[in-house]
């Protein structure tokens, strides 16, 4: 591959395999071990476990991915935007999302994996992204709901990740952080001024909140007791809190926040367990997650089309730039001869 | 400043000349400076709403964020420039983006041309990104203030897109021969409806130094232009030019699809704020 | 096209079928931005260019969008060299313990006025 290896891209000979350890791997290993329970970073030249690394390149990668195929709901609504300065907000916002996928593929490069081979396996479906983004944006009030609701539960998960012992995904984490922090603020607002609109705007955003409730609680992925991998990744500091505590916490901020909106949220069963010290909610279906996640939600087909069309169509012109980019070394080396 | 707060991720909103202020000012433009402004704002109001079509399918990644980022720029000069309208025609920004018919419309009919593939939409946005640098180096010393400062923030930005379709048209023109013919294809396209935006009319004439002439911007246009193809290796599309009319609202088939979308939601709810 | 956009059209003035990319991807940039006067360029991250002229745009556009910067660099990411990585601890030890270079270890002038 041509492709430069990341900056600091790991050296292959430091790869564990099934074998005796030699001397470097044990001190690699000690080293880790001792940088984790430390609670410092890992770099990424430094020696890590091979599952750590596979870990870290799919939780990065399909969190890119995610970036990159959400936006599409929203940029389907660029072009109808009800105002002009939503149009601009909205358009920054999806804007944004390329810019976060960029961070975090850029991230994900350091581990190894060129990003030409990250994107060949999204668009030959080999790769995830987050289910959210699987359910249509229908209305512009779902421009409100995923701001809110959506990017309310992202970045619940993502402040976490900010401390991820991944160095680089750390980093990554802090950048988007900071950007998204709008993100969830305009869709607030949306929704706050379709709340306080015409009757027509507020059944609109009322029907919003009730469609994408439940699929942004599911983003924080099944229960603990159904989460097998996040006890590893709990140990590697990648994760900090489980799926589960994230959601209690994010459910008890929205249980407030859609008070000030004059809305309801589609859940009955909120409440605060003062045993537990968590908020409690409805059961979710978690059949619906799985069929979503296996490919038969109501938008996948249409996302991986538009993602595969966008990077099939833009081929020539990425070869060109390349073709011209080789042309103008080969006469540079010429002139230098 | 200490080290710490000012990373490489320290983030400002920075000082510039704001849609906002515009609409917030009360400075009420003439009759004739808010028709003039109308063409002004529709011109990249429609671009804007044209390139938008790209932000999640642009060639590459770092693509749909240089994209997007022309589209915002754009659609910042036409909320000042349409606020700035309003305040002499007693509308808001929205009111005239969403509002008005298709005869009511001032833009070119280049802005509105079809994206296309990648270089159809680059052989656009070069005539455009290099008339609107030529116009606003010069409405930035307008008579009328509020025209000249609208157009001293536009015309940084402007350079920038110029610069971006400048280096496009390079690449695509002497990268493979794939893109070499989509090159000259789109510039061919495009080429028909580059003489509307060189015309004079009365308007013109009455406005004085308060506008730029257009028929004054065609010379330095074309000689940057020719200075591009040269190296390019490209010539001008030796096509007919179409007849224009968008200045006085008469618009090709296009403009009606693309205002139909646009202004869908806003005219389902009438009246509504959002 | 997916998507009932009627902004774009279906671009078909071009319609020769293409063949699968040929050409290596483009190569990875690293990009340093140096956030205002005075300060250094700090490492921000990364990207993809086919050359610096289009890697420094992409840079602006990509990592600039809130005034973050008043300068960039862009490195090919493969002219960067790095410290050995197998070298472990000896490359950085040797400060290590010298306690002397810095000022917070001659405690005896503590209270002295302008030293």
């Amino acid at each position: 591959m041509a492709t430069a290896p990341a900056v600091d891209q790991m050296p292959s000979g430091n790869r564990s395999e099934a074998r005796t350890e030699t001397e470097d791997e044990r001190a690699g290993r000690e080293q880790f071990e001792r940088l984790i329970s430390e609670d410092s970073r890992i770099e990424p030249r430094d020696w890590m476990p091979e599952a750590y690394r596979k870990t870290l390149a799919r939780q990065i990668s399909q969190h890119a991915h995610s970036e990159i195929i959400g936006m599409q709901p929203e940029a389907n609504w660029i072009s109808r935007a009800p105002s002009l300065k939503r149009k601009a907000i909205l358009m920054a916002k999806v804007q944004d999302e390329a810019g976060h996928g960029l961070y975090l593929y850029s991230a994900a490069e350091t581990l190894g994996t060129p990003r030409d081979k990250m994107t060949e396996d999204l668009i030959a479906g080999k790769a995830r992204y987050s289910s959210i983004f699987n359910y249509p944006a229908v209305t512009w009030a779902d421009m409100g709901a995923i701001g809110w609701l959506v990017d309310g539960a992202a970045i619940a998960n993502q402040v976490p990740l900010c401390r991820a012992s991944y160095g680089p995904y750390g980093r990554a984490m802090v950048r988007i952080c900071k950007e998204e922090s709008f993100h969830q603020r305009q869709g607030f607002e949306i929704l706050l001024e379709l709340a306080n609109g015409t009757p027509a705007q507020k059944e609109m955003a009322q029907d919003a909140v009730n469609r994408w409730y439940a699929p942004s609680l599911m983003m924080f992925g099944p229960p603990d007791d159904d989460s097998p991998n996040s006890k590893q990744s709990m140990a590697w500091n990648i994760k900090r809190f489980s799926n589960d505590e994230l959601r209690s916490r994010f459910v008890g901020m929205m249980v407030e926040q859609v008070k000030v909106l004059g809305l309801t949220l589609p859940d009955d069963e909120i409440r605060f367990n003062e045993d537990t010290q968590q908020w409690e909610h409805a059961p979710l279906d978690w059949n619906e997650f799985k069929e979503v996640l296996a490919g038969r939600g109501p938008c996948n087909a249409q996302r991986m089309e538009r993602r595969r069309e966008a990077h099939e169509d833009g081929a020539w012109v990425r070869e060109a730039a390349a073709a011209y980019a080789d042309k103008r070394a080969a006469t540079a080396q010429q002139k230098a001869a | 400043m200490s080290e710490s707060n000012a990373s490489a991720t320290r983030t400002t909103p920075g000082n510039a000349l704001r849609p906002e202020d515009i609409a917030a000012s009360d400075l009420k433009p003439s009759t004739d400076v808010a028709e003039y402004a109308l063409r002004l704002g529709d011109d990249s109001l429609i671009l804007a709403q044209r390139l938008g079509w790209w932000i999640s399918r642009a060639p590459e990644l770092e693509e749909d964020v240089a994209l997007g980022n022309i589209a915002l720029d754009l659609i910042g000069h036409a909320r000042s420039f349409l606020s700035y309208a309003g305040h002499g025609l007693d509308k808001t920004e929205d009111d005239l983006a969403y509002f008005r018919r298709e005869p009511e419309f001032r833009c070119a009919h280049l802005f509105v041309q079809p994206n296309g593939d990648f270089a159809r939409t680059i052989a656009r946005q070069l005539v455009v990104s290099h008339y609107q640098f030529e116009l606003y180096s010069r409405l930035m010393h307008s008579t009328d203030p509020t025209l000249a400062a609208i157009a001293a923030k536009a015309v940084k930005e402007v350079d920038y897109h110029r610069d971006h379709s400048s280096q496009w048209v390079l690449r695509l023109a002497l990268g493979t021969d794939e893109s070499r013919r989509r090159m000259i294809a789109g510039l061919k396209l495009t080429w028909p409806y580059v003489e509307e935006l060189f015309v004079d009319d009365q308007l013109i004439d009455t406005l004085g130094d308060a506008a730029v002439r257009p028929s004054t911007l065609r010379a330095p246009v074309d000689s940057l232009l020719a200075s591009l193809f040269a190296e390019a290796e490209l010539e001008i599309p030796a096509v007919p030019a179409a007849v224009g009319g968008g200045r006085h609202g008469k618009h090709s088939e296009h403009l009606g699809y693309l205002l139909a979308e646009m202004q869908v939601l806003a005219r389902e709810h009438p009246g509504a704020t959002w | 096209m997916t998507g009932g956009s009627t902004t774009g059209d279906d671009g078909s003035t071009a319609p020769a079928p293409l063949a699968p990319e040929k050409r290596q991807p483009w190569p990875l940039w690293e990009v340093f931005v140096r956030s205002s006067r005075g300060l250094s360029h700090v490492h921000a991250g990364s990207l993809h260019a086919p050359d610096a002229e289009m890697a420094v745009r992409n840079a602006r556009d990509l990592y600039t969008r809130r005034n973050e910067g008043v300068s960039l660099w862009v490195v090919p990411a493969s002219s960067i060299i790095t410290s050995d990585p197998d070298a472990k601890g000896q490359f950085f030890e040797s400060p290590q313990g010298k306690d002397y270079r810095h000022a917070t270890y001659y405690t005896k002038s503590d209270g002295v006025k302008h030293l």
